[in-house]
């Protein structure tokens, strides 16, 4: 690697590997840039847009802007901030997050997202969907409520688990997760405990039976330390050892 | 008696033979799939599962992404009434009630006895002979009060649609003005012997030369795209006719392929000579599902002619064909990387760029993907010289378009000019009098008000992908925006948030507005979001949809502020409202079951 290679981020020098996006570089140098729909492990796919980030005056998601020399970065500016707000308010608004009585509270990517970028309102009129849970399966719930269809689990279960026991289905408004069985029943999937579709939730969809407070409320991951002071742990650091496409 | 599942595979096999078992072509499957058993049955996609190797929830998903595909049953007919502003401007809203009335339905559900099912789609392209519907897939434009009851005792009766009388499936061109392409007189394979002459290499560069851009609306140089594709390595190249016309308020696709066909398929194989494609295809909205047969003999004849197929007009190692893809109702398709997802049997999700389509399109090999008017500008500027073709329209701006022009006028239809024609000249044309707006490019595009009419159609002034949506002083344009609204809200793909939730959002705040709950809090927030929306949408369907409401606020201001109260803010909530089904459920409508306005 030559010392060309790099780009600014909200004036620092950011060093990249070819083939890097802006986000998997910014991650690795120990920048955050604030993301729902990224995981390191994944392929980015830029849905959530929590990640938008001004480059020369025009807009993009940084999880698939593919880095180049010499790009000057904005991201932690009260702009984009406040557009980060009124993303998380819509992700709120359209499905039906109580936290107070969720069992992946202080566990919750949106939540924690909601405290670190300070969204103090709804924004928004809430849309109450209709959204039915499947307890079909013994030892897993799924409370569609909460999906924020960042499609992680869709991801993790066909490239890792190479099941497919998860996809979307509908479009706009009315699309949502379905699971692969022709009940429509998780039960009748052949998802396992063990799978990576288990462990990528950002919120709390895909929960385990029996185990949801067996850390109580206020001594969780997002209770301690907010996100942003966090997510860094979560991404590979080493230059060469992060799998990405 | 057979078992289900070998009344399944009994059509499904033959299917599944004619798409050669890819799953790459499984929208094209579960549409034909759909056609022989009105929807597609939970036995039909297990049978799928195994000869495609594709898991169902994947088809699934596959399937509920398009506005004409069914999981369930929706009845022997489904009606679907076009719901673009022009079908509203002639009646369409009244004549769906009436339709519902008469067979005692509800909009939206299926009939109790599973004959018939009635609902709104969105514009089907009949713009200029509204208000128009399909009935399973099938156009019937010029609908009057007669025309729908005749319609509903025909659905009563059982009758076959294939018995149905002829004049109700009659779509006009309506040509009203010809120039360089319409007014055209070259045989087929004209244009062909002249790029042979010119040499294949040269194409590109004569387009560049020529000033040709995209018709679709985005207006790149068709030059540099032809030839960055003809430059990217790649084993297989593509050429795809985007003629999924889906933008509100065009049809000129429509009439381009019903009688210039010939135009647009020798444009493409012009184009498979100049990238050095054997592959070309066109992906045709399935609302001009009744363009398919016709497109296809037309294909055979070119075929015969040796126009199409192996060493074209006998120059070796000129092969080229074309195959159609037909949509299933989803407007997203008109941007290019949906397109080649859905072609490529997936949901039509927008893909991220770069890589371009011209490097990494269908199948991840170089395309060359263009407008259905594009292809045919193509052939003609070859076919003229560049320069001559340089010389027509403005320095920007060159060549002709065709105006799809629709609304308050006595004569839609299609208008050709050069560039750089004023809005003013095509109102005078059409013949529309007391106009107060024009909606230019469709929902997306600009709505200007009069003292703009002297502003001209070019890439230099007013960009348009060729809709003309004429609003006289009798109408309501807080209206026509409302409409554009939730057309948006019911074409997002929902792929990223800012569009999915905001345009829903949008939604419900222009509602609110109609119903009188509305506020000037709500008149800002909307402002909001479309700063939203522009800054962060994944592509141009969320980045112009805030566009109806900001160009009708900027201009028709006072069609917003007439319906405002003057509260600072409102709730959408309305408590005596909220009551109204009790109120029906218990037969009471007395005062003690209203709030007073007093009380809330």
């Amino acid at each position: 690697m030559n010392n060309t290679s790099t780009f600014q981020l909200d004036g620092t020098d950011v060093p990249f590997e070819s083939g890097q996006t802006v986000m998997q570089a910014a991650l690795a140098a120990g920048h955050y840039i604030p993301h729902l729909c990224y995981h390191p492990e994944f392929k980015p796919h830029g849905s959530c847009k929590l990640c938008t980030v001004k480059v020369g005056g025009r807009t993009a998601a940084s999880c698939t802007m593919p880095a180049e020399a010499g790009l000057e970065i904005e991201s932690d500016i009260e702009e984009l901030n406040a557009l980060r707000r009124t993303l998380v308010q819509m992700l709120f608004a359209e499905g039906n997050h109580f936290c107070p009585s969720c069992e992946k509270s202080g566990n919750c990517m949106l939540q924690a997202l909601g405290y670190d970028l300070e969204v103090h309102t709804a924004g928004f009129r809430h849309m109450y969907p209709d959204r039915p849970l499947d307890a079909s399966h013994p030892d897993i719930l799924l409370d569609f409520n909460r999906c924020i269809l960042c499609e992680l689990c869709v991801r993790a279960s066909s490239e890792v688990d190479g099941k497919n026991v998860f996809a979307l289905a509908g479009r706009g408004i009315t699309k949502h997760l379905i699971v692969n069985a022709r009940s429509g029943l998780l039960n009748d999937t052949n998802i396992a405990l063990t799978d990576k579709a288990m462990e990528v939730c950002p919120v709390g969809v895909i929960l385990k039976k029996r185990v949801g407070f067996k850390q109580p409320i206020g001594e969780r991951r997002y209770d301690k330390r907010p996100i942003s002071a966090q997510a860094l742990d979560d991404a590979p650091r080493a230059p060469s050892g992060a799998k990405h496409e | 008696m057979i078992s289900d599942v070998d009344f399944h595979a009994a059509y499904l096999d033959s299917i599944l033979d004619r798409y050669g078992h890819a799953a790459t072509n499984l929208l094209q499957i579960l549409r034909e799939a759909q056609e022989h058993h009105s929807y597609i049955h939970p036995d039909a996609i297990d049978y799928l599962i195994a000869k495609l190797q594709v898991p169902r929830a994947k088809i699934e998903g596959v399937a509920s992404f398009y506005s004409f595909l069914h999981l369930k049953p929706h009845g022997e007919y489904r009606v679907l009434f076009s719901d673009n502003i022009t079908d509203r401007m002639l009646g369409s809203v009244e004549l769906m009630q009436k339709m519902c009335q008469q067979l005692w339905i509800e909009p939206g559900k299926m009939s109790e006895d599973k004959l018939v099912s009635i609902g709104t789609t969105a514009c089907t392209g009949m713009c200029d002979q509204g208000p128009a519907m399909l009935v399973n897939g099938r156009t019937i434009t010029r609908l009057t009060h007669q025309r729908v009851q005749e319609i509903g005792q025909l659905i009563r009766n059982r009758t076959p649609l294939e018995n149905w009388p002829a004049d109700f499936f009659r779509v006009e061109d309506n040509i009203r003005r010809k120039g360089l392409l319409l007014g055209n007189t070259l045989a087929p394979g004209d244009a062909l012997c002249a790029a042979l002459v010119l040499g294949a290499q040269n194409i590109a560069e004569a387009l560049k030369t020529s000033g040709l851009r995209g018709r679709g609306g985005a207006g790149y140089s068709t030059g540099l795209k032809w030839e960055a594709c003809r430059n990217a390595p790649g084993a297989a190249k593509h050429v795809i006719c985007n003629a999924d016309e889906g933008e509100p308020g065009t049809f000129k696709d429509r009439v381009l392929l019903t009688s210039h066909a010939d135009l647009v398929f020798e444009g493409m194989t012009l184009c498979a000579l100049a990238v050095g494609a054997q592959h070309g295809y066109i992906y045709l909205r399935g609302e001009y599902q009744y363009l398919l047969k016709p497109l296809q003999a037309a294909l055979q004849r070119r075929r015969d002619a040796k126009l199409l197929g192996k060493n074209i007009l006998g120059h070796a190692g000129f092969d080229f064909d074309i195959v159609i893809h037909l949509g299933a109702g989803a407007y997203i398709c008109g941007e290019e990387t949906a397109l080649i997802e859905s072609m490529e049997g997936k949901r039509g999700v927008p893909r991220n760029r770069p890589p371009f389509p011209v490097t990494h399109g269908y199948l991840q090999q170089p395309t060359a993907l263009n407008n259905v008017e594009t292809f045919c500008q193509a052939a003609l500027a070859i076919h003229m010289g560049a320069e001559n073709y340089r010389a027509i329209g403005t320095p920007k701006s060159t060549g002709s378009k065709l105006i799809s022009v629709s609304g308050d006028c006595p004569r839609p239809g299609i208008y050709e000019y050069p560039f750089g024609v004023t809005v003013r000249e095509v109102l005078q044309d059409c013949g529309a009098v007391n106009t107060r707006a024009v909606q230019v490019s469709g929902p997306s595009g600009l709505c200007i008000a009069e003292s703009e009419f002297n502003r001209r159609l070019g890439f230099e002034d007013i960009p348009t992908a060729g809709a003309l949506m004429v609003f006289d002083d009798s109408r309501d344009m807080f209206e026509v925006a409302r409409n554009f609204v939730h057309f948006f809200a019911h074409d997002s793909c929902g792929f990223c948030t800012p569009c999915r939730v905001g345009t829903s959002m949008l939604k419900q705040t222009m509602d609110k507005i109609a119903e009188g709950h509305g506020t000037k809090y709500d008149l800002s927030e909307m402002e909001n979001l479309d700063r939203v929306l522009q800054t962060s949408s994944h592509c141009g369907l969320g980045r112009t949809a805030c566009n109806p409401v900001l160009h009708t606020l900027k201009r028709f201001r006072p069609a917003y502020e007439s319906r405002l109260k003057s509260l600072d803010f409102v709730p959408a909530f309305d408590l005596d409202g909220a009551l109204a089904r009790a109120r029906q459920m218990t037969g009471r409508d007395d005062a003690g079951a209203h709030i007073k306005a007093e009380e809330t």
